[in-house]
């Protein structure tokens, strides 16, 4: 099977402007920016998984991602004062070499995954069935087959939450704030 | 292929045109409103009964000179408005008008489109709705402006939670993500108001502090902060902001509208369907109005108090209300 | 890729033209006169003092981090709302039990005066 002509464009178009993104991502020395050129990755991701017929994931990218997650790194950065990149004392010795290594590892594997197996077209992957990842074909198969990591999500969010109440130490912050107010 | 496009086209400029004459004219009518509560005249000069107005004062900000102030970050100071904005015109897409109608041999949906994640589209475009006020208050190098952004974005998020929790009754009762289907549930059933008034309470509170609209208008309490994450702005760039938080207001309306309120249901509407968008309209616009007497009347809350509220109130509220219709649908049927 | 997707593609870009061409225009006819009294940032007269982009307060944070976690929730519930009628009983208690987790990490938070505003 062909893949659809227009489908085709539309996803070359997006992974250049993903792999943009992703190298402004790397190379803007704000750290601002860098956060809204990843924000403009995971849309662009997001766009991916609408062109494979999961709407759902689509939008959970969006909400989760592109909205909930990056809100909390530009929090992070602006609350830090941490913008700008101030030019590092220590130089990056045995790093440089290790990053090129491990590029190599990286494209020395994705080719052997992608010459070994063909390029799919991912028709034998997409089950075009009505329904197919709707949100209630997803609740179904969520919380009967998947029910078992479901749950062990809620356990691993609520770990999360724990984690960062004890790490910020809101509680010895408080403590210091009353005590200075009571001299 | 190309018929959806033109006909996406066509409905696109339709509903961007609505919304630009709708924002001018929810200006003048928060002001005239504002007047004759305050037994004053408000805006009577331009045109008949003050009308034109909102033309006169658009004319004013075109020509406006833009002042770019020295030390802000020039590009994401431009982006800003234009990425609260977008969100804010979007996010009516997926909002039914009424029901499908036969127009020149095709069946043509009176909205948008219809998706079937059509409410976590909603989520979705809402929290990314921060991004314009965040990036405005940190772009304009501003002390005022930076602490105004980081308010208005920590308490969107804060109340999206919440806003979020109370959309679940409604998609429970209905089976459905899409609006269209949840407005059709509605004509099988009653209006979920009645099956869900606290979820629709919650849901406007939430969505007023979502727009950051008195009294959740903390970011940008003249007294403290000059005008928050907008201070430095001028001209157009003002009036974008401005813009988007009339167009969001009418989208929070509208969507109000269509989970609790039945949407476009009505006397005759399956008979003529032209009449639904006139139901959602009257629906609609009754919400524009409480959302400005409510800002006529209460007064703005502290900040601490806005968050506790928010945390400590609406969430436990919001997640209660989930169970209990949980409860309820299983032991009712 | 369903075609309703083509309809939010398309009032995307009609979004963006939109709200930016009311600037271009703006800054085509409108007059530009700097000078740099009028550049200098707004303090109601004062003068600016110190640096804008300074450390802030870590609560924004924390307030941000409960907020993820509960968004990452209301994102799975809704599946599970969608689905709600056609679930077997056991499913539901399943859901309830997660909404309750999670209410107990907002407890947690809660009595620890993580959202207490200071």
């Amino acid at each position: 099977m062909l893949p659809n002509i227009p489908e085709l464009v539309i996803f070359l178009v997006l992974a250049v402007i993903a792999v943009a993104a992703a190298l402004g991502m790397l190379a803007s020395s704000n750290a601002i920016y860098s956060a809204l050129f990843l924000v403009v990755n995971f849309g662009v991701v997001a766009t991916f998984y609408l062109l494979l017929g999961a709407p759902f994931i689509a939008m959970a990218q969006v909400t989760v991602y592109a909205g909930a997650i990056m809100v909390l790194f530009l929090f992070v950065i602006m609350l830090l004062g941490a913008e700008q990149m101030k030019p590092t004392s220590h130089n990056l010795l045995w790093q440089k070499p290790l990053s090129i290594v491990l590029i190599i590892l990286l494209l020395s594997i994705s080719f052997y995954v992608v010459l070994g197996q063909g390029v799919s077209t991912g028709s034998d992957l997409m089950q075009n069935t009505s329904g197919y990842g709707s949100p209630s074909a997803i609740g179904t198969l969520l919380f009967q087959k998947y029910l078992f990591p479901f749950e062990a999500t809620s356990i691993l969010l609520l770990a999360a939450m724990v984690g960062a109440v004890v790490l910020t130490g809101v509680r010895k912050q408080r403590r210091r704030i009353r005590k200075s107010r009571r001299l | 292929m190309i018929g959806i496009v033109i006909e996406a086209l066509i409905k696109s400029a339709l509903i961007a045109f609505v919304l630009l004459t709708a924002f001018a004219y929810l200006t003048f009518a928060e002001r005239k409103i504002a007047a004759l509560m305050q037994v004053r005249k408000g805006p009577n000069r331009v045109g008949p009964w003050g009308l034109l107005q909102p033309a006169a004062d658009g004319i004013k900000l075109i020509f406006k000179e833009e002042v770019m102030p020295a030390g802000a970050d020039k590009v994401l100071f431009f982006l800003a408005p234009i990425l609260t904005m977008i969100p804010a015109i979007v996010i009516v897409a997926v909002i039914p008008l009424g029901p499908d109608v036969e127009l020149f041999g095709r069946t043509i949906r009176l909205g948008i489109t219809d998706l079937n994640v059509g409410l976590l589209y909603i989520l979705a475009i809402a929290s990314v709705a921060v991004y314009g006020i965040v990036l405005a208050g940190w772009s304009s190098a501003n002390k005022y402006a930076l602490l105004g952004g980081l308010r208005a974005s920590a308490q969107m998020i804060s109340y999206e939670i919440a806003l979020g929790l109370s959309i679940i009754g409604p998609i429970m009762l209905a089976g459905t993500l899409s609006l269209q289907g949840i407005v059709q549930a509605q004509q099988s059933s009653t209006w979920y108001v009645l099956w869900q008034p606290l979820g629709a309470m919650i849901f406007l509170i939430a969505g007023l502090a979502e727009l950051n609209r008195a009294p959740f208008d903390m970011p940008e309490a003249e007294q403290e902060l000059t005008a928050g994450y907008f201070t430095e702005y001028s001209g157009m760039k003002f009036s974008l902001f401005f813009m988007g938080e009339y167009i969001k207001m009418v989208a929070v309306s509208a969507i109000a509208t269509t989970l609790f309120f039945g949407g476009y249901l009505g006397p005759f509407v399956d008979k003529l369907p032209w009449l639904g968008i006139l139901y959602f309209a009257i629906k609609t616009v009754g919400f524009l109005f409480l959302m400005i007497w409510i800002r006529l009347t209460l007064p703005r809350l502290r900040y601490d108090q806005l968050m506790a509220f928010g945390w400590k109130v609406l969430l436990p509220l919001a997640l209660f209300n989930v169970v209990i219709t949980a409860v309820v649908i299983v032991f009712v049927g | 890729m369903a075609h309703e997707w083509i309809f939010i593609g398309i009032i995307l870009l009609f979004g963006t033209i939109f709200a930016a061409v009311p600037l271009v225009v703006n800054t085509i006819v409108a007059p530009k006169k700097p000078n740099v009294l009028k550049n200098e940032t707004y303090e109601c007269g004062m003068e600016t003092v110190g640096d804008t982009w300074i450390q802030f307060k870590v609560q924004y944070y924390i307030f941000s981090l409960v907020f993820v976690i509960f968004d990452v929730e209301i994102v799975f519930l809704f599946p599970w709302a969608v689905a709600y009628k056609q679930l077997p009983f056991f499913a539901v208690v399943e859901g309830v039990i997660f909404i309750v987790i999670l209410a107990g990490g907002l407890l947690y938070a809660w009595r620890k005066g993580a959202l207490d505003w200071v």
